[in-house]
């Protein structure tokens, strides 16, 4: 979608922003706009042509209703933990931090929901809950720094979502301001909301929809127990197949993760956690709920790892361990991040039964490439997170990290799974989407995404190819055997 | 079980309607066509679009055609231990699979396993071009594109005509029971919220007179929770959430207006009196008034949730708050994005077409 000509000036469009922002909400100078040029994508830098701090929704009101009337884009966002490129500015456009808009509104036990603004941090929600025995569920491993504003937008998971659900799953309602600023209220503070289920179509709308300005979520009691099982296993297809045996038993463990070797050793070196760095494959097992049911479930599932090749399964002694054995998990990011100068990390889901084979194909091209991959994810869920380690400083060895990238995302798709799991597709993924959807999907998003923003200057160029991109990316989606997209025919 | 793929004649019927801009009414077998209230065009029935097209057990996914029975689908997760999380009525023993979906309607245990749009993975659809779309996938998590698949969760058929549907299935409990209480509602209202917050293995959690409580989950948890609860096991077994899901409870017996209120399961709704039925721990309440509609809707807006009239014999021009402007604008926008020329289940929404 190309934007309308735009006629503002810069130094003109400041002086209306500065009719309704304070002076200290309003940065233009190049070292300001520094700390937003990119998100956790960090590969990818662009310069805003103005940041706006806002406060008040007033604020954010004024700030789309001017940008909306000189079409000028706005790019929401929180922490800038994404990492898909998503809040990745655009260089003639306002980029809007919700940064200042940190304050828990109110917590509600009786109904066990919480009222806050997006700006707020994901752990932020659960410390101010807990002193009411509550806690909200969906725990990215940015959760100290992510906001549930981000959350929202890339719906979110995290370790805990097979059993609890993701972000759209905990959110009860959400409030938005349209791109002209009209104030909307998705969901409600119910279990549904009335007319279309719009509150499941803004999560993960990747900031293309609106602009979330307060955000009601659910809280569930914080579980009167959780044990934790740490299984070795001395393949890595072994470690698939146990964690598809755990499901097909019927079980739903709170967590259900895997790491590789790899990652297994650079993490051990990072936060001790005790792991058995000679196993090819570690699987971490948690149950939670009343003590009664998590001895039961516990049981079965150690039964479960041990016949299906777990060479030692270790329960953790006490909540210390257990600690330990999740920090290690959540910290598998930056630990591989120390031991490479740069990692690439993907974010494809597969069916669990195609584990094994995907995690096999991922190491033969990781060969192929001349890449190191550590593999640690979300098993339980069958969601990939493939660690590609390379160094940028080296010419080309990005590129070939993305084309690597692209490689296992396109496998995802042939084996029936998707190219993002959670990370959203922002920039980064607008590639891999071409081969997962038909022109006619891509064009229903985009009358979709006309129906909220028909200007499209909510976050442009992000989310959703162009289907001209997909063309002269030469990346169609072959359905059927025939062509996607016949009507370009000069392709 | 039978299986046919009809995908192509159904997109080739709706893209005809299209070209010659006369409406569809799409039908699965009927079963809730009160709800969804009358609706004018042609008729397109998916009866004989069957199949349950893919199902693994361990990958906690099954996916159906839109015609296929829901009593056929419940009896294959069954087979394997399974079981659909959001309970679905039926409401007659033809019931579809598009038309559950379409309706987006969750029994007894939706609070504590997800909803209908919960469970959504993925869908096939034909949009109001009559061109046939995917999204969502086989996967428990995809943020590929807008997650149109919940979208079609519950919008009656207005934004495309289901074909196929995947969904996150679950482990059926090994051990479900529950227990009851003679108490007042203020007592039973209190025990809700202390119970619905309290980790204990809940799976239903309603009032009718008396405070009926469902736990379900391993043996030893159910056995330990009851333990700690108390109270008797009731004579009628599971047939009280039988009779919520499927309305067949006495509560429903009957003609007069029968109203459906959404909130916060905590809410105080003031004044609005007439009889009522508790579920899902407060959250969701059946109304029988003498109260007119604005004061139903009314009071279900001040307490944060919603209601609508579910039925009535003399349908009013009102069965729930017209949306806020802005919202209504944008429903009709969403619409065209999938149904420009307005074919699909006209008149059906009536805020939007
Ligand atoms: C709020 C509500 C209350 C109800 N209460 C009762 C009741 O008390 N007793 C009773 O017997 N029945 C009732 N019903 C009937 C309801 O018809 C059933 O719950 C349900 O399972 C419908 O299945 P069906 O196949 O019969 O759908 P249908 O009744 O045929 O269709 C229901 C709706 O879904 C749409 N639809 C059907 N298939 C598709 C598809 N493939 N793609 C897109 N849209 C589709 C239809 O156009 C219609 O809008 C109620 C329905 C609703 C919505
Ligand atoms: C070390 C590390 C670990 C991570 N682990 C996980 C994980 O386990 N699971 C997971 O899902 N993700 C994970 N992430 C990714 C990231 O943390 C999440 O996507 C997070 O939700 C982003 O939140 P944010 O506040 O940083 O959003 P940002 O990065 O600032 O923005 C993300 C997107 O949301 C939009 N947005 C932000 N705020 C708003 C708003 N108020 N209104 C409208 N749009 C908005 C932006 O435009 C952008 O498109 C991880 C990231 C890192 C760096």
């Amino acid at each position: 979608m190309s934007l309308p000509e735009r006629s503002v000036e810069r130094a003109a469009f400041l002086r209306e922003l500065k009719r309704v922002l304070p002076e200290e909400a309003l940065l233009s100078d190049p070292e300001d706009l520094r700390p937003f040029e990119c998100d956790a994508l960090a590969a990818y830098t662009v310069l805003p042509w103005i940041a706006v701090l806002p406060e008040t929704v007033e604020q954010v009101r004024a700030v789309l209703r001017l940008c909306h009337s000189q079409n000028v884009p706005v790019v929401a966002r929180g922490a800038g933990t994404g990492l898909s490129g998503g809040a990745l500015p655009v260089a003639d456009g306002v980029l809007l931090s919700l940064a200042k808009f940190d304050r828990i509104l109110e917590i509600d036990p009786a109904n066990r929901m919480a009222r806050v603004q997006p700006g707020v941090r994901n752990l932020a929600i659960s410390e101010a809950a807990a002193p009411f025995g509550l806690y909200y569920a969906p725990d990215p491993s940015s959760q100290v720094a992510c906001t549930i504003g981000g959350n929202v937008a890339e719906n979110s998971g995290g370790v805990h979502c097979l059993k609890y659900g993701l972000t759209v799953h905990n959110v009860l309602q959400v409030s938005l301001l349209t791109v002209e600023g009209e104030p909307l209220t998705l969901g409600s503070l119910g279990l549904d909301g009335p007319g279309y289920d719009l509150l499941a179509l803004i999560n993960g709308s990747e900031g293309l929809l609106g602009v979330i300005v307060e955000v009601v979520v659910k809280l569930l009691p914080v579980p009167e127990t959780a044990r934790t099982l740490l299984a070795a296993f001395s393949s890595i297809e072994a470690a698939g197949d146990a964690v598809a045996a755990v499901i097909g038993a019927g079980l739903v463990p709170a967590g259900l993760e895997m790491m590789d070797n790899l990652t297994l050793r650079a993490t051990e070196n990072f936060v001790h956690a005790g792991y058995p760095i000679d196993a090819a494959a570690v699987v971490l097992c948690e149950m939670d709920g009343m003590a009664e049911q998590v001895e039961a479930e516990i049981a079965r599932a150690r039964r479960v790892l041990e016949s299906h090749g777990a060479t030692e399964v270790r329960e953790a002694r006490d909540e210390a361990e257990r600690r330990k054995f999740w920090a290690g998990r959540k910290a598998a990011f930056p630990a591989v991040g120390r031991i490479a100068p740069d990692y690439y990390c993907i974010d494809g889901t597969i069916p669990r039964k195609r584990l094994a084979a995907v995690l096999g194909r991922i190491g033969e091209l990781s060969e192929q490439f001349g890449l190191a991959v550590g593999n640690v994810f979300h098993a339980g869920d069958g969601n990939l997170h493939p660690l590609i380690l390379y160094d940028a400083s080296h010419p080309g060895e990005l590129e070939r990290a993305e084309a690597l990238g692209e490689e296992i995302l396109t496998l995802c798709v042939e084996v029936g799974g998707t190219v993002t799991g959670e990370h959203g597709v922002g920039i980064e993924k607008l590639g891999p989407m071409c081969v997962q959807f038909g022109a006619p999907e891509l064009r229903q998003f985009h009358a979709l995404k006309a129906a909220f923003d028909a200007g499209g200057l909510l976050n442009p160029g992000k989310a959703v190819p162009t289907l001209m991109r997909c063309a002269e990316l030469g990346r169609m989606h072959v359905h059927g055997g025939r062509l996607p997209h016949p009507e370009l025919e000069r392709f | 079980m039978h299986s046919q793929d009809d995908s192509e004649s159904l997109a080739g019927r709706v893209a005809e309607a299209c070209a010659q801009g006369g409406p569809l009414r799409i039908l699965g077998s009927g079963s809730k066509e009160f709800y969804a209230g009358p609706c004018a065009g042609r008729l397109l029935s998916t009866r004989t679009h069957t199949g349950i097209v893919h199902y693994e057990p361990t990958e906690l996914v099954l996916t159906a055609r839109s015609g296929t029975a829901l009593a056929a689908i419940e009896a294959v997760l069954a087979e394997s231990g399974q079981m659909l999380g959001f309970e679905p009525p039926h409401f007659g023993s033809g019931a579809t699979w598009g038309g559950t979906v379409a309706c987006g309607l969750s029994g007894p245990r939706r609070p504590w396993s997800g909803s209908v749009r919960d469970a959504v993975l993925g869908c096939r659809i034909v949009n109001g071009r009559g061109e046939v779309l995917s999204f969502g996938g086989q996967v428990m998590k995809n943020v590929a594109g807008f997650d149109v698949s919940r979208l079609m969760a519950g919008a009656l058929g207005t934004l495309g005509l289901l074909l196929e549907i995947s969904v996150k299935v679950l482990p059926r409990p090994e051990c479900e029971i529950t227990l009851c209480f003679e108490c007042p509602f203020a007592e039973g209202r209190e025990r809700m919220i202390r119970w619905g917050g309290s980790g204990l293995p809940v799976t239903g959690l309603a009032w009718d007179g008396r405070l009926h409580l469902r736990l379900a989950g391993p043996e030893q948890a159910v056995s330990t929770a009851v333990r700690r609860i108390g109270g008797d096991r009731a004579g009628e077994g599971d047939a009280v959430w039988n009779g919520l899901r499927e309305q067949t409870h006495g509560f429903f017996a009957g003609e007069g207006d029968l109203w459906r209120l959404s909130l916060p399961p905590a809410a105080d709704t003031g004044d609005l009196s007439g009889s009522w039925l508790i579920d899902w721990g407060g959250a969701q309440r059946w109304l029988r008034t003498d109260a007119g509609p604005a004061e139903v809707l009314a009071a279900a807006q001040a307490a944060g949730g919603h209601a609508r009239l579910f039925r009535s014999a003399n349908p009013p021009a009102m069965r729930s708050a017209p949306l806020a402007p802005a919202l209504a604008a944008l429903h009709r926008r969403v619409k065209a994005a999938f149904d420009p020329a307005g074919i699909l289940n006209r008149g059906l929404l009536p805020e939007v077409f």
